[in-house]
């Protein structure tokens, strides 16, 4: 069975970034792990737009090598706190990438 | 050139540390004390009401042991973001709180009060002279936009701290401050390199959070060396690793390895990071460099309206797998209602199923009901609280017998957890304003008081 972001990463997280961005951390304790991941694209701002539902030239995904992570941001559809927010922190935005198939 | 030590008591100041951290940091040869005191993390709330997200007894204890060591050992003292906002407010309680403390305890020195909220006169005299630019995503800033402001702040880069130093006060309590501001002002004045003092301040900011393990939030230092810095945690049980140090730059930020500063950016893509002991990690590598424009960035809050909320759950399976085609009918109903109740009423009805898609909203891909009860958020915005009550009390009654198609009769098919069913959330906020002003100069928004304590 394919082993997904959930089962390989030591840290998948989101928060916001300033009141207007979220962002993602997708994170590794294992440089091999962390190429695979990397290598193998499995977080593209395609997929991310696909899941997430946003256009993919608004989002950046930036891959860390030194800190074995992967990266995404993109604008809130709603900046933190606002009448139709629903996650101030923007902390529990991270599921659906759990499941991604590595 | 010689090395440069300073601490950062803890990542936002309220949240707490161990005062032996600060006691250890002053025995290795800290040189300065700073702490980070805002975010803009809890939402729009604590700027519009300048409180602060701590309660002040948790903020006094953290000021409390700063304080006391910085006067003892005649070290500076630089806090930033003064009651989570930094807003006028909040910077006078947090000053004090520092004057109660000073008398409490018999100290003498000489402070600095650096003011950062903005006048309307203030900004839109930037706007109308070309000087405010948009931040993605957002368009050009508008005259209603300043109009509609409750509050504006500008955060302040390195230059407003530098000037309270100079000019001779030992504790520097800042409005709305770069996270990075506190911890870069000093070691700038003494002259080190940029890159390394910028990267340094971004991982300092938040306390021991670039540790590997964090078990509470506590004291993080950094000595400066000529091109590189060290950092390491105070707590026996914490230590550093290069990619968790590394990984601070991820934190907060769009981009890891770009951080605007208002005199410039960081670019952190070639930095270097490894582990010098057990604790300690040494970074090099990192640039600064200095922007075209300095601009200063603007938070603002504008008022949307009152609150009320209605909760509800709901069991029935038969209600629960046509979830959407019984919101949509109650919608109908609420229109109709309100229509008749209070007619030309302008409102706003914000509909959350907790158990589908309450937490991510829009974001969600899988919106179907995966339980076997879900629980309904009603919130009800309006131009003043009465008239959201008056539209909430409906919406909850007309949800507790909205009918479907199974069952004939009269159902109550919502179980309210409270009585009365209806809590008044008061005004609400929403963050309004993501630009930058190009002030005349980097102090010139930034008034600031000095007091002999």
């Amino acid at each position: 069975m394919a082993q997904t972001i959930g089962d390989l990463a030591v840290l998948v997280r989101s928060k916001n970034a300033g009141p207007f961005w979220l962002t993602f951390d997708i994170m590794f304790d294992s440089p091999d792990v962390y190429r695979r991941v990397r290598d193998a694209k499995v977080i593209t701002r395609e997929k991310i737009a696909t899941i997430f539902r946003r256009k993919p030239d608004e989002i950046i995904v930036v891959d860390h090598d030194a800190a074995l992570a992967i990266k995404v941001s993109f604008p809130r559809p709603h900046s933190s706190g606002s009448v139709q927010d629903s996650d101030v922190f923007g902390g529990q935005q991270y599921a659906p990438l759990l499941s991604l198939e590595v | 050139m010689a090395s440069f030590s300073l601490v950062s008591a803890t990542g936002m100041l309220g949240s707490g540390y161990q005062p032996q951290s600060i006691d250890k940091a002053i025995a290795l040869g800290a040189q300065m004390i700073g702490c980070d005191a805002g975010s803009t993390d809890s939402g729009p709330s604590n700027l519009a009401t300048g409180k602060c997200h701590f309660s002040k007894a948790a903020v006094k204890r953290d000021v409390d042991t700063i304080l006391t060591r910085a006067i003892a050992h005649k070290l500076p003292l630089v806090i930033g973001s003064a009651g989570s906002s930094g807003n006028d407010q909040g910077l006078d309680w947090l000053c004090g709180i520092v004057h109660e403390l000073a008398r409490e305890h018999g100290l003498h020195f000489r402070m600095a009060k650096i003011h950062s909220e903005l006048s309307k006169e203030t900004v839109l005299r930037h706007l109308r002279s070309g000087r405010t630019r948009p931040l993605a995503p957002f368009g050009p800033l508008t005259e209603q936009d300043v109009d509609e402001a409750l509050h504006m702040v500008g955060m302040m880069g390195a230059e407003p701290i530098q000037a309270a130093l100079d000019g001779e006060a030992q504790v520097v309590i800042g409005g709305r401050s770069s996270d990075t501001s506190i911890f870069a002002a000093l070691p700038l004045m003494r002259g080190f390199k940029p890159g390394i003092v910028w990267h340094m301040a971004k991982i300092l900011e938040c306390g021991a959070a670039a540790v590997a393990v964090r078990l509470a939030p506590d004291s993080m230092m950094a000595t400066l060396h000529e091109d590189s810095f060290d950092v390491f945690p105070m707590r026996d049980d914490y230590w550093c690793t290069p990619q968790s140090v590394a990984s601070h730059t991820l934190y907060e930020n769009a981009d890891p390895f770009e951080l605007v500063e208002p005199s410039g950016t960081l670019f952190t893509r070639e930095a270097k990071y490894e582990a010098i002991s057990d604790k300690a990690v040494r970074v090099s590598g990192s640039q600064f460099a200095p922007a075209k424009e300095y601009t200063i960035k603007v938070e603002g809050v504008r008022q949307r309206g009152y609150s009320t909320v209605i909760l509800g759950g709901v069991r029935d399976p038969y209600i629960l797998s046509q979830l959407d085609s019984w919101l949509e009918q109650l919608d109908k109903s609420i229109k109709i209602r309100i229509g008749h109740t209070v007619p030309g009423a302008k409102y706003e009805i914000n509909t959350r199923v907790y158990g589908r898609n309450g937490v991510m909203g829009d974001l969600e891909p899988n919106k179907t009901v995966g339980g076997h009860e879900v629980m309904i958020m009603w919130d009800v915005i309006a131009a003043t609280q009465e008239l959201s009550h008056t539209i909430a009390s409906s919406v909850g009654h007309l949800a507790l017998h909205n009918p479907i198609p199974k069952w004939h009769g009269l159902i109550t098919g919502l179980a309210l957890p409270f009585s009365p069913g209806e809590l008044a959330r008061g005004p609400v906020w929403e963050f309004h304003l993501n630009h930058v002003l190009v002030p005349d100069t980097p102090t010139s928004l930034f008034p600031t008081e000095f007091e002999e304590v």
